[in-house]
């Protein structure tokens, strides 16, 4: 094993030479960084919880979505049934579909045609490829027709759902394309948001968990007297921003509604009085349904609703037709600015709950890194310096192998792009007493070997290679506890599971190779005939 | 230049022969920990049971008292409220509100406006109930996961007497783990498994150096019997187990010490799984070798009962 061809040696030291580059641009000042980032050189990546930032965990309301669906279907059966002039007696809407009564029986058959048509099916597979699905299923008895949604249609529901938030969030998020931001699904129904460096978590969230569904609807013909009652048929009662004991009555047909869908722009401005306003603009649909419904209405209220919440409702003095206009009522201009990245972004299909948050303010993130750096520091100077006490000299080669295998460690996570986190931290310090164990088991072995009565070469020699199966093999375990972390662990458990798994892999790696190296060009120099242990 | 010798050599202590204390001992401490666990239980952090920590900085010194009562007027229940490593800053706790996901987001809306500005909101953790449910299921499944992996690739690597005595020697490290958390109250959250998760994998690695060890010297002292076989390998294995027990310490120490206080409870269960996972793998992992045997007795005990059956 001392005669290490030429070939290896330089490969070995090679890889500690590009270790030491890989990891250089962490100790490296600021401005010399950016030059090296041209080259793929980085410093490691933080975690959220060591530069400070904010962790949302979003799931869509499928309860919420649900809702909408079926509000859409009886929408959908009544314009059916009135095209088709079939008269019936109700619909209404149950947990799992919804149930409409036909009047006269012998229209059934016509009915159950005509409703048919509504039940289209749905893709649920990638790339248009996949199986198909219809959101309900349609059944019969007697004079009653009853919807009921089919989970695998749900489900696509809710995949297309999450879709397209993904691409909202990104926008309202990152609106100016300048934040760092990570956006990732989560399982079925979930979305991550990750943020480094916000000072304001409350902010974000005002943005994130907002539907944002906006509607300029018409105010009803009578309106509430007393608290408590019913709207009439066609209307719906909707509370009033900033006005808690006022509620209004809303026209719901969709003559008597401009969607915000149609919006192409917003933004926060102030009006003639100085007043925090939002102003937007609608595409060439939407400014030709809004001009007609103000040309229409002139001289009556109309509402501007946000999430089924009424923030305005002005008299509609003249007609709209340029196809822009302003949202006033009561704004602070934060809310105006607010408003306009949501509204830019356009509506979430459904409702979005935080599930989970997780911030840490910059402040902390810094007081971790130092305070890890000083541990580091301290915990690898104490191992040093124990090492040489135990080994002497070998300690001394102990060390150089634990100096190669923390920059080997650096290097590797700083290279491939690993979020270092505060456990990850943890997880380096522990690499410090796992490498420092391959060479103990070494240099144990060895002079155990030298006890027995080997010479002091052939002990070297002897000892080395029992050692190194038990290495193998002592770390294989932690290997696969490490790796059982990174499969089921979450943010920052995941970053110590990550330096855990390459800790071990640096550390078999030095022990195989450049403790070996040392080792030997230390016996060919010295030929000796003692082991200094 | 030579070191120090802090073992020295060629010790003969007879493990096997107080292994019945270790069994005694071991038992007694599991049970204890069972009993802790299903009486006092453990202080589960929000991760597992939902909730709220805010932990902030004040500009002076924090009044405990007058935080409480401010907090605890708010309506959002009784809210926990400890120092968290300095006097200036405080964490404070509150549990999972009624009302939905929505009702957590609004609880720290109201905790932010009742103590106004000249607050430092270092950290914000908010556990909904849903995710929580998952968080503790996830946990389980990650240590019973890796426990079965381990299995696994012991029994693949030595024989199934190995593999019995690892596991057996890893359930006493995790339930003794878990009845000092009962025991002193500390926080049971996320950062905890993941902690019990690498004393897993380093109570093992110890193991796996003395069971290496038992297999080499079954093959070279083939008549030893295997109580002193099992003495004999422990000897020569210990400077190396306490020599590298001694390093991780002394860098874990650093870290408990100078790390700061997130990551103290981390911290402080791995240097308990260091110390009983060492334990473990000397009073129980190879004893239980003892307890069942080697494949090398069962073939001794079968050639014998072909002997006896001979006419």
């Amino acid at each position: 094993m001392f005669n290490i061809p030429r070939w290896k040696s330089l490969a070995i030291l090679a890889s500690v030479l590009l270790a030491i580059i890989l990891a250089l641009p962490n100790v490296l000042p600021t401005d010399t960084r950016a030059k090296l980032r041209d080259y793929g050189l980085r410093p490691v990546t933080l975690g959220l919880d060591l530069q400070g930032g904010i962790n949302i965990l979003l799931e869509i309301d499928r309860k919420d979505l649900h809702n909408r669906l079926s509000e859409q279907l009886v929408g959908d059966i009544r314009s059916t049934l009135r095209e088709a002039r079939i008269g019936y007696n109700g619909i209404n809407r149950f947990d799992s579909g919804v149930r409409v009564r036909i009047a006269k029986p012998e229209d059934m058959d016509k009915a159950k045609t005509e409703l048919r048509k509504l039940i289209q099916p749905l893709d649920t597979g990638f790339f248009g490829g996949g199986a198909t699905a219809a959101l309900f299923t349609l059944s019969d008895q007697a004079q009653q027709i009853t919807f009921s949604f089919s989970e695998p249609g749900l489900d696509a529901k809710v995949a297309g759902a999450i879709a397209q938030s993904l691409k909202i969030i990104e926008k309202r998020v990152n609106p100016d394309g300048v934040v760092e931001a990570t956006i990732q699904q989560q399982g079925k129904d979930r979305i991550v948001v990750q943020i480094p460096g916000v000072q304001d978590s409350e902010e974000i969230k005002r943005r994130l968990d907002r539907t944002a569904k906006l509607t300029f609807q018409l105010l009803c013909e009578s309106q509430p007297t007393s608290e408590g009652q019913n709207p009439p048929p066609d209307c719906k009662a909707l509370p009033v921003k900033d006005e808690p004991q006022n509620i209004i009555w809303v026209q719901t047909s969709s003559r008597a509604t401009v969607d915000g869908a149609d919006l192409v722009d917003a933004k926060g401005t102030f009006d003639q009085n100085n007043n925090p306003v939002v102003s937007f603009r609608f595409n060439t649909k939407g400014a030709e349904r809004f001009g007609r419904l103000t040309r229409d209405n002139v001289g009556k209220p109309f509402a501007i609703i946000l999430d089924d919440v009424v923030v305005s409702y002005p008299r509609i003095n003249e007609p709209i037709l340029g196809g822009s206009g302003q949202i006033s009522g009561n704004f602070t201009t934060q809310e105006t600015n607010d408003l306009a990245i949501v509204l830019r972004s356009g509506a979430l299909p459904a409702k979005l709950t935080i599930v989970e948050e997780r911030t840490v303010g910059p402040s902390l993130g810094s007081d971790s890194i130092r305070a890890g750096l000083i541990a580091c520091a301290i915990g690898l100077a104490a191992v040093l310096v124990f090492m040489v006490i135990a080994y002497g000299l070998f300690g001394i080669f102990a060390d150089i192998a634990l100096l190669a295998n923390l920059t080997l460690l650096l290097g590797v996570m700083s290279f491939l792009g690993f979020t270092l986190t505060l456990p990850g931290i943890a997880g380096i310090v522990l690499t410090m007493g796992m490498a420092v164990d391959s060479n103990v088991l070494v240099f144990e072995r060895v002079r155990e070997e030298w006890k027995n009565g080997r010479t002091a070469i052939n002990a070297i020699e002897t000892g080395f290679r029992a050692a190194l199966g038990t290495i193998v093999d002592a770390n294989v375990t932690t290997l696969i506890a490490a790796a059982v972390l990174f499969g089921i662990g979450s943010g920052p458990i995941k970053g110590f599971a990550v330096t855990l798994s390459v800790g071990i892999i640096t550390t078999v790696f030095t022990a195989f190779t450049l403790t070996q190296l040392i080792i030997a060009y230390w016996v060919r120099k010295t030929r000796p005939k003692e082991v200094p242990l | 230049m030579k070191g120090i010798r802090f073992i020295p050599d060629g010790t003969t202590l007879r493990f096997m022969r107080i292994s019945r204390f270790g069994y005694l001992a071991s038992g007694i401490l599991c049970a204890l920990s069972l009993v802790l666990f299903l009486t006092v239980g453990l202080n589960v952090g929000v991760d597992f049971k939902g909730g709220t920590v805010i932990t902030i900085r004040t500009e002076q010194p924090a009044n405990l008292d007058q935080l409480r009562s401010t907090i605890n007027g708010l309506g959002l229940g009784a809210a926990e409220l400890q120092e968290f490593g300095t006097p200036n800053d405080v964490l404070i706790r509150i549990g999972v509100q009624d009302g939905g996901e929505e009702a957590q987001q609004a609880a720290i809306q109201k905790i932010k406006d009742a103590l106004g500005p000249g607050v430092d909101y270092r950290s914000v953790e908010v556990v909904g109930p849903k995710v929580s449910g998952e968080l503790a299921q996830e946990g389980i499944v990650a240590v019973v996961a890796s426990i079965i992996c381990v299995l696994i690739y012991i029994w693949f690597r030595f024989e199934w007497q190995f593999a019995a005595g690892a596991v057996l020697s890893l359930l006493h490290d995790v339930v003794l783990t878990i009845g000092l958390f009962c025991l002193l109250r500390i926080e049971f959250n996320l950062q905890i498994i993941a902690a019990i998760l690498t004393i897993v994998g380093y109570s093992l690695n110890d193991t796996v150096v003395i069971f290496d060890r038992i297999r080499e010297f079954l093959r070279k002292y083939k008549s030893m019997p295997l109580a002193d076989l099992i003495d004999f390998s422990i000897n020569s294995v210990l400077p190396r187990t306490i020599l590298t027990s001694t390093t991780t310490l002394i860098a874990l120490l650093s870290l408990y010490i100078f790390g700061g206080e997130v990551i103290a409870g981390f911290t402080f269960t791995m240097i308990w799984g260091v110390i009983v996972g060492t334990y473990s793998s000397y009073f129980v992992a190879a004893p239980v070798l003892l307890l069942f045997g080697t494949e090398r007795e069962s073939k001794k005990a079968e050639a014998k009962a072909a002997v006896a059956a001979r006419p």
